[in-house]
């Protein structure tokens, strides 16, 4: 008996778990296996180095700032975004002020206005929008400094992306520019199906809107929350955080290496200066690093689940 | 190759196992999957059946076989693929028999990366673009084939000459790695240096200046008249070397330059080096830099200094195509060698920077390595060199080829550039050998740094040295020497 379901089940996840065995599994335990290697991704030769890219990693400058960058764009960003987003979504579905013969609880005045334009960022490719912000950034004609200029700031004329101060800062405003939508949208959703009676009785009980987010909102919220927060995450080690660091930054990767990120170094190792064997290292080293946020996150996030 | 293989299928043998022991299912559709995967990621045999020789005759010089195929892979940039087409229907012509096929591309890389992984890459390859594949790695992989045949073989126009000696000057020096061996040709030929708009120096009263001090007058007076004298490239400040190289080398000599290049300590704390350093700081010092340009990538500060906002602008030849947009019908683009210090500079005034660009390479493991000797033979003749040329205005590695055709103003100035320079071309080769110092280390944080003010040039130097002694004792980047 017992075996029969198990082969009835097998059954039924062969596919899928055999699409992912193939498709993610085995090219970690490639890139793994590759770590180990000389190979240059030019030609079909190499030999096992053991260790050998692991010590030189830790010895690289460049790879430390990569680390240090990524890690503050994991910590900040999904603090940043959905602090934002969580913010919004909450003005646009419960935050409004009571208005005669309306529902009670609703969002400000022209909300659903709002919500299109904070989604509006999400059907633009991270590219264009990569493109679109370099444009603005523009120090001798761009958008920010003509506007600056405009009202009479002619001294206050930053360098933005060529500043290595001002950079990093700036690639993350525009991650949280193009990303932010999404969260509002996903909380949205969220918050609509938090029964309207849940806020009637805050409400009798005579909360506030400060009150009524952190007591009924955010715990009703917390897994979508959750899972936000991981997405954003990864979102912020890997690929956007890629494009718009090499398609805006200056190198890409500077002024002084002061916006290179861990996905930027093992495309330029692997793609710029054939040296495969040890863009895959740092892969690996990119690897644990998500795996590691993924975890902290669900452990810290760990709660009860509300039943409603 | 042998270890590769064996290699390989160890890790397999282990993960079939693995899977099959957890699900037969699974394993039924992860086991021969796996192995066409190892094949494609990085195993793959020689191909082996290359194609015989042919009849070498006073017309087929190099022994093409007549019946082989050629296949030939062009980087589709900016000097688009008609002049390869062209060519391609020359060979064709001369070899009816052959079936020849062509292609163009922009990705490189991701198309022929695969198929030198696998031992079968093309006969030809245009190597070039954003996607370039690492010389470096090849030559040191042995992954090209030697092109001393094509460069000792009668030329197409006169069979009296050899095809070495059609060529410009530093042609041949630029394919060598290490050793006599030739790996590349560059078929494009580049003229760097400082581009400028002859009407608005006109308009300034003003002669390009042939010393700093003149140079300094001339940005004085253009920024009386509201215009800045200088913007780059900020965002990549690689291309400040265009004209501050050559002028290293014009100031302190060749050998400044081959000493750079050979990594050699404190080649960078050479008098001439610092001199020149301080000299482009003096721009930044006193405000004759465009505001602004440390954020400006190349488009926006090319677009900035077409519309007269500066005065000149460190580039390559390639500017009058890729700016033709934005440069006005009467803007007069010129371009001149850099400018030295003064009269106690070792090279004369007009001392440039030339070399060749669009490396063609024939890979070790081509089946028909003659057949692509042979098309890059016919694209060094004359006519092909004429066409290219008329096509999409840059010169080629065939040393004339421009009577008779009507050169645009930037084209006519650097050929007249050239001639200026006679001999005295330099050939810096920090960017096709070392391209990480050259373009983040040397570029973005040591040049890009001292030209936004954020370095002194003490502290620029004693960077950039720290940056080329790293660079000359990391053990994972091969090494050169100018011969």
């Amino acid at each position: 008996m017992q075996h029969g379901k198990y082969r009835f089940i097998v059954g039924f996840l062969a596919l899928p778990l055999g699409l992912y065995a193939l498709f993610v599994v085995w090219p970690f335990i490639q890139s793994i296996y590759y770590s180990f290697t000389d190979w240059t991704g030019l030609s079909p030769e190499f030999k096992m180095v053991g260790f050998d890219n692991y010590s030189r990693m830790l010895d690289d400058d460049i790879f430390w700032k990569s680390l240090q960058h990524s890690l503050l764009f994991a910590l900040l960003l999904p603090v940043v975004t959905i602090g934002l987003a969580l913010f919004f979504a909450f003005m646009i579905n419960v935050g409004g002020r009571k208005r005669k013969n309306g529902p009670v609880i609703t969002g400000v005045r022209g909300s659903s206005f709002y919500k299109i334009v904070y989604f509006f960022p999400q059907v633009l490719s991270i590219a264009i929008v990569a493109l679109l912000f370099a444009f603005a950034y523009n120090p001798d004609s761009g958008a920010l400094n003509s506007l600056l200029r405009g009202i009479g700031l002619d001294d206050v004329q930053p360098l933005w992306l060529g500043d290595p101060d001002l950079a990093l800062w700036a690639v993350m405003a525009v991650l949280v520019w193009s990303t932010v939508g999404f969260f509002v949208v996903l909380f949205s959703a969220g918050m609509a199906s938090i029964p309207a009676e849940m806020y009637e009785a805050a409400l009798l009980d005579g909360a506030n809107r400060v009150t009524t987010f952190f007591r009924v909102t955010l715990p009703l919220l917390w897994d979508t929350v959750q899972s936000g927060w991981v997405y954003m995450g990864i979102l912020a080690l890997g690929a956007e955080s890629f494009a718009v660091v090499q398609i805006m930054t200056t190198g890409p990767g500077g002024p002084d290496y002061s916006t290179t990120v861990m996905v930027l170094y093992v495309y330029q190792k692997a793609f710029r200066d054939g040296q495969a064997a040890y863009a895959t290292t740092i892969g690996v080293a990119l690897l644990v690093v998500t795996l590691a946020f993924a975890a902290v996150v669900m452990r810290l996030g760990r709660r009860e689940r509300l039943e409603y | 190759m042998g270890s590769t293989s064996a290699e390989n299928h160890g890790t397999e043998g282990v993960g079939r196992r693995d899977l099959i022991k957890r699900s037969a299912a699974l394993g039924l559709i992860s086991v021969p999957t796996m192995s066409f995967l190892s094949a494609c990621a990085s195993s793959g045999g020689d191909s082996g059946d290359k194609a015989k020789a042919g009849k070498k005759t006073a017309k087929n010089p190099l022994a093409v076989n007549d019946t082989a195929g050629m296949e030939f892979v062009l980087f589709d940039g900016g000097f688009g693929k008609e002049y390869a087409e062209d060519a391609v229907k020359i060979y064709e012509k001369n070899f009816p028999k052959a079936s020849v096929k062509f292609s163009a591309t922009q990705k490189i890389q991701s198309t022929l990366q695969p198929r030198f992984n696998q031992g079968t890459p093309p006969d030809l390859i245009d190597n070039s673009g954003a996607e370039q594949m690492d010389m470096g790695v090849l030559v040191g992989k042995n992954q090209l084939t030697d092109l001393t045949p094509l460069l000792d073989a009668p030329s197409y126009d006169d069979p009296n000459k050899k095809v070495r000696d059609t060529l410009r000057p530093g042609i041949v020096e630029m394919g060598q790695f290490d050793g006599e061996k030739v790996w590349i040709l560059y078929y494009a030929y580049t003229v760097y240096g400082v581009w400028y708009s002859q009407k608005a120096l006109d308009s300034l009263d003003e002669q390009y200046p042939e010393t700093w001090d003149q140079m300094l007058a001339v940005c004085a007076k253009a920024k009386k008249k509201g215009m800045a004298g200088w913007t780059y490239a900020g965002k990549y400040p690689y291309y400040l070397p265009f004209s501050l190289y050559p002028m290293i080398g014009k100031v302190g000599g060749r050998e400044v330059l081959d000493a750079i290049d050979n990594l050699e300590p404190n080649a960078w704390k050479h008098p001439a080096v610092k001199a020149c350093f301080e000299a482009y700081y003096e721009l930044y010092k006193k405000g004759y830099v465009l505001k602004g340009t440390p954020g400006l990538d190349h488009i926006q500060s090319q677009t900035a200094w077409a519309e007269g906002k500066a005065l000149f602008i460190p580039n390559g030849s390639w500017v009058e195509n890729e700016s033709a947009n934005v440069i006005p019908e009467d803007f007069d683009l010129a371009v001149a060698a850099p400018t030295g210090i003064d009269s106690s500079d070792k090279m004369p005034f007009g001392t440039i920077w030339a070399s060749g660009g669009e490396p063609f390479i024939v890979p070790a493991k081509a089946k028909n390595a003659a057949g692509g000797m042979e098309q890059l033979r016919i694209m060094l003749s004359e006519a092909s060199s004429k066409n290219f040329t008329g096509k999409v205005k840059s010169l080629t590695a065939y040393n004339g080829g421009t009577d008779g055709i009507a050169l645009t103003p930037g084209l006519k100035s650097g050929v007249a550039a050239l001639d200026k320079a006679g001999e005295n071309v330099v050939n810096p080769r920090m960017q096709d050998w070392y391209v990480q110092l050259q373009k983040e280390k040397i570029g973005v944080s040591g040049l890009g740094e001292m030209m936004a003010g954020r370095l002194t040039p003490a502290e620029a130097v004693k960077k950039i040295q720290g940056f080329a002694d790293e660079t000359a004792k990391d053990d994972s980047i091969k090494h050169y020497k100018h011969q």
